[in-house]
């Protein structure tokens, strides 16, 4: 499963990376080299073993990872996002102007 | 060195303050004074990126921890100082609110001198990866002190502060505690509050204290441990003394597991850890051999996990809502500009691997894959102390500190964590600490416990602490 330099783009595009083309084939490269490692998974027998729900702590525990109440606690902030967001007006964050749904979305 | 109260245990130091021999403001003044005469020139250690420069408040809370200096990663969200993570996309950036490890260790009565240098986003293990430059280690300034901790770990080694806070993803304390000569520990997952870490991997990621003796780190993990409901993966379980003193081993099974002693493992590092079974076996500790035989498919069911989780982390850093922003022709030029510019060439590669593991198509054949052979590790270990064993030892680290640009190679820095980052998949808690030198850089031993059995692993590392005495730092 060799990762070829339109993987690689696809997924920049996914991640939302600009990654300029000079840089394209090292990262190629990079990611084959880590992936060749990563294939001795492929020798684990993992028959009968599900990685559902794998958690730090409570791997092995009997009632696996604890949910909390779906509530939300306000924290409070020391300066309101004005003083720190690059862009805002009348409390909201701006972006440039999203001509259509697709533009922000697809491929452009 | 002079010696000085700063030299004592941060026990001792808390103690002084309490009772009026000493003040917070005296001990600020020469934790920044040593800060100062480290970072100065081409040889600077560049371990504190953002000190502070106000001495506290005259009164500080007589806590635990009173007017005793601390450093945290700078990953840490704090309200003084910047919270930059190592990187431009964070360059500047004052966090609103504040982690809730920052805020035990302030109500304790520590007193922040400053935010550690680390690898961006915590993601390497030399501090090479920070956008600020290479910290470097103060028992050899051409070497790394081992990383992404690697500033805290270097803080703490310089004598600035007796404790230091990092964070573990794979071993990014126990590694640089290792390369540094100071203790380093990893705890259960849970045990401590992530609110306010900033995230890279969130079912990895554990809040981890150093030291300069087990004592030190003991007792840091003692004050910020605690349910948090701030945190959902915060464990919901009592905080049992962790400074339990040294004592006997009588009854006390330590296993060796044959995974971590491989034949191209350095054999100065080999030597140090046979002396250092020998003073557990001295103290009463009867040493059993044993086998993790998953061991070596844990980088690489890391490296599938922790990128796919740090990919969806990293997300949110899109120049919208705070950090850089790079304007672009439309939203998504904008994003794609930011996320270019502002993470490094590290946190890219992890971020594509990570994509591409959860890309359609992939998933199963990688993602699942990691998964389910993370789940063997987890039971590997379940079985050794299911039999008995009360603590495991390894090396932390196969080789001592490395020279600074020695390693280009991506996948061979990751193997440098390759005897830390199965307490990380296991979520098990974990520790090194110094146990002898080699051409004068420290080696460490690492010592693994079961879930929330931290109080056990402290048990034997301030046994074999004591046991080794001088000869640790030899």
């Amino acid at each position: 499963m060799a990762v070829t330099p339109d993987n690689v783009r696809h997924v920049a595009a996914l991640a939302r990376l600009g990654i300029p083309e000079a840089q394209l084939a090292a990262f190629v490269d990079q990611l084959n080299g880590i992936l060749a490692h990563v294939d001795v998974l492929q020798r684990v027998d993992t028959t009968g073993v599900t990685g559902a729900a794998v958690s730090g702590a409570r791997v092995e525990g009997e009632q696996g990872m604890p949910l909390r109440e779906d509530v939300v606690a306000p924290v409070t902030l020391q300066s309101p996002p004005v003083q720190w967001a690059p862009k805002m007006a009348e409390g909201f964050f701006l972006v440039p102007r999203l001509a259509t749904h697709e533009d922000a979305g697809e491929e452009s | 060195m002079s010696a000085h109260l700063l030299d004592q245990g941060a026990a001792a130091i808390a103690a002084a303050v309490r009772e009026g021999r000493a003040t917070a403001t005296q001990l600020f003044a020469e934790s920044s004074a040593r800060r100062m005469a480290t970072h100065a020139g081409a040889e600077s250690l560049n371990a504190i990126l953002w000190p502070a420069t106000e001495p506290p408040e005259a009164a500080v809370p007589g806590g635990a921890l009173a007017g005793v200096p601390v450093a945290l990663k700078d990953n840490f969200a704090t309200r003084v100082l910047p919270t930059s993570c190592g990187s431009k996309i964070l360059e500047g950036w004052v966090s609103p609110y504040e982690s809730t490890a920052m805020r035990k260790l302030r109500e304790s009565g520590a007193v922040l001198i400053g935010k550690t240098n680390m690898d961006e986003f915590a993601m390497g293990s030399s501090t090479e990866n920070s956008a600020y430059g290479v910290s470097r280690n103060p028992l050899d300034r051409s070497r790394a002190p081992g990383g992404s901790s690697g500033g805290s770990a270097a803080a703490v080694a310089a004598g600035i502060v007796p404790i230091a806070l990092g964070s573990e993803t794979g071993g990014s304390v126990r590694q640089p505690a290792a390369f540094c000569g100071v203790v380093g520990v990893k705890p259960t997952y849970g045990r401590v509050s992530r609110f306010g870490l900033v995230a890279f991997a969130s079912s990895l990621d554990c809040v981890a204290p150093f030291g300069r003796t087990v004592d030190d780190a003991a007792l840091a993990l003692e004050v910020i441990s605690g349910h948090d409901p701030l945190d959902a993966t915060s464990a919901d379980v009592p905080v049992p003394p962790m400074r339990v003193g040294p004592g006997s081993l009588d009854g006390i099974v330590i296993g060796v597991p044959r995974e971590y002693f491989p034949d191209s493992l350095d054999p100065a590092v080999k030597a140090h850890c046979d002396r250092a079974l020998d003073a557990l076996r001295a103290q009463g500790a009867t040493v059993r051999d044993v086998s993790l035989p998953h061991t070596e498919y844990a980088i690489p069911a890391y490296y599938i996990v922790a990128p796919a989780e740090c990919s969806a982390n990293l997300a949110r850093f899109d120049g919208v809502r705070y950090g850089m922003r790079i304007e672009g022709d439309g939203v998504r030029a904008l994003y794609e500009a930011t996320r270019a510019r502002g993470f490094g060439p590290e946190v890219t590669r992890r971020i594509l691997l990570g994509t591409y593991a959860l890309s359609a198509g992939y998933y199963d054949a990688y993602y699942r894959k990691a998964q389910d052979v993370r789940r063997l590790i987890a039971q590997d270990f379940t079985r050794v102390f299911a039999s008995g064993v009360h603590a495991i030892f390894t090396p932390t680290a196969p080789t001592t500190a490395f020279q600074i640009g020695a390693i280009s190679d991506p996948y061979e820095m990751y193997m440098s964590d390759i005897f830390t980052v199965t307490a990380n998949l296991a979520g098990i808690p974990g520790m090194s600490l110094p146990i002898g030198r080699v051409n004068g850089l420290p080696v460490g031993g690492q010592l693994l416990a079961s879930h929330f059995a931290e109080p056990m692993m402290f048990r034997v590392a301030y046994a074999l602490e004591e046991a080794l005495g001088q000869e640790a730092h030899r």
